[in-house]
């Protein structure tokens, strides 16, 4: 089962890297649920929190993704990420903790589902600059399109992807220092 | 935002390629070459009987062990930078090069009378060198912070150490051709002490610089 979970979200990103929007939704979506079942089971006390992690992984991976060999298997790459992002969220809190490099009982977790919480939709976006909060908004939450978007804001369609890709990067910043 | 949200943004921004580390190690490299033979052009140049010194088997030796040091370095770096490789890095090949040395001190101390041992351990040249290993090594050393940033090291200060030694072992490569002493005892003390110093500032600079 691992072998196939391998293959398979080996094959999504490699398709997501040529430019498959829907296969790396796909890929993070799966790889959200793995990286949520691992930090919940890492997370015995409280102060961090588990969805939190996922984000900052998938932030992580998104920023970091040509950093994986198109040829190298892809499941130690993600959880390379998760456990160096969950050791940095738990140094945040100041807690020391030490993470086995226990890739086998990793990779036989199974995916766990986002539990809907009242998370604060404007919290990751508070930091960005007005056009990039917008931008990432109108495409995040409200689900429109990159032409929808140029469109609403009378910009360009590059543009608006440079402004999406550089409020990504800014979250994924903020995450670090929070 | 919750984590669907993030996707859906995540997934708008699939086109967005950034620089192939293949490509950031051959710039940095090129980049790292040039800045420090620059540096070292302008404040040493070679010493003038460098080419006829290439006969010579302890001349010879400091490029060699050196340049094992850069080239061990190199393939570990190449690793550290990527998240899932890093944890079963090889770091026993960082031993070609200390291996060498001391294989060379053995060689030398039996080619050589222990009378003069210590004139060839101190050498003349010792504050040159720990003046200039550093000095050359500092824009490489710089350089290769950089691709760290770029990168996703998991290990950051030990990613920050081996970049060290690379631009140290490539700045000991340049500064071995200006240098008068030639014997290993003079390699193993003072280049190693110069070239530590890069590795140290590379472990301690690296995991403020190169977060992500």
């Amino acid at each position: 089962m691992t072998g196939k979970n391998e293959r398979e979200l080996a094959d999504l990103l490699r398709a997501a890297i040529a430019g498959d929007e829907r296969c790396y939704s796909a890929f993070l979506d799966r790889v959200a649920g793995l990286v949520r079942a691992y930090a919940r089971g890492k997370i015995t006390h409280g102060g961090v929190d588990a969805e939190d992690v996922v984000q900052e992984v998938l932030l992580a991976i998104h920023l970091k993704r040509h950093t994986w060999l198109p040829e190298a298997p892809v499941l130690p790459w993600v959880y390379a990420i998760a456990r160096f992002k969950l050791i940095d969220a738990f140094r945040r809190r100041g807690r020391r903790v030490e993470i086995d490099v226990d890739d086998i009982a990793e990779t036989f977790a199974q995916p766990e589902v986002e539990t809907v919480s009242e998370r604060d939709i404007g919290r990751a976006l508070e930091g960005l600059a007005p056009t990039q909060r917008s931008v990432v908004a109108a495409i995040s939450v409200d689900g429109r399109s990159v032409e929808e978007t140029a469109r609403k804001f009378e910009m360009t369609e590059t543009a608006v992807r440079v402004a999406l890709h550089r409020g990504l990067a800014a979250i994924a910043r903020r995450f670090g220092r929070e | 935002m919750n984590t669907q949200d993030l996707i859906r943004a995540m997934a708008a921004d699939t086109r967005r390629q950034a620089l192939p580390l293949g490509t950031a190690w051959r710039v940095a490299m090129g980049l790292a070459l040039v800045l420090a033979g620059a540096v070292f052009a302008l404040a040493l140049g070679p010493r003038p009987d460098a080419l006829a010194s290439l006969e010579t088997a302890r001349f010879v030796f400091k490029f060699v062990v050196t340049l094992a040091l850069a080239a061990s370095a190199f393939v570990l770096l190449r690793r550290l930078v990527r998240p899932g490789e890093a944890a079963r890095a090889p770091l026993g090949w960082l031993l070609t090069g200390p291996l060498l040395l001391i294989a060379a001190v053995g060689l030398e101390l039996l080619a050589v009378p222990s009378s003069d041992w210590a004139e060839r351990l101190i050498g003349v040249n010792a504050r040159v060198c720990l003046t200039f290993i550093p000095l050359i090594g500092a824009a490489p050393l710089v350089v290769f912070l950089a691709v760290l940033r770029h990168g996703a090291p998991t290990r950051p200060a030990l990613a920050g150490a081996v970049a060290g030694l690379l631009a140290g072992g490539m700045a000991g490569a340049f500064y071995a051709a200006h240098c008068p002493d030639d014997s290993p005892l003079f390699v193993a003390t003072w280049y190693s002490l110069a070239i530590a110093g890069l590795a140290v500032a590379g472990a301690v600079l690296a995991p403020r610089l190169a977060r992500w």
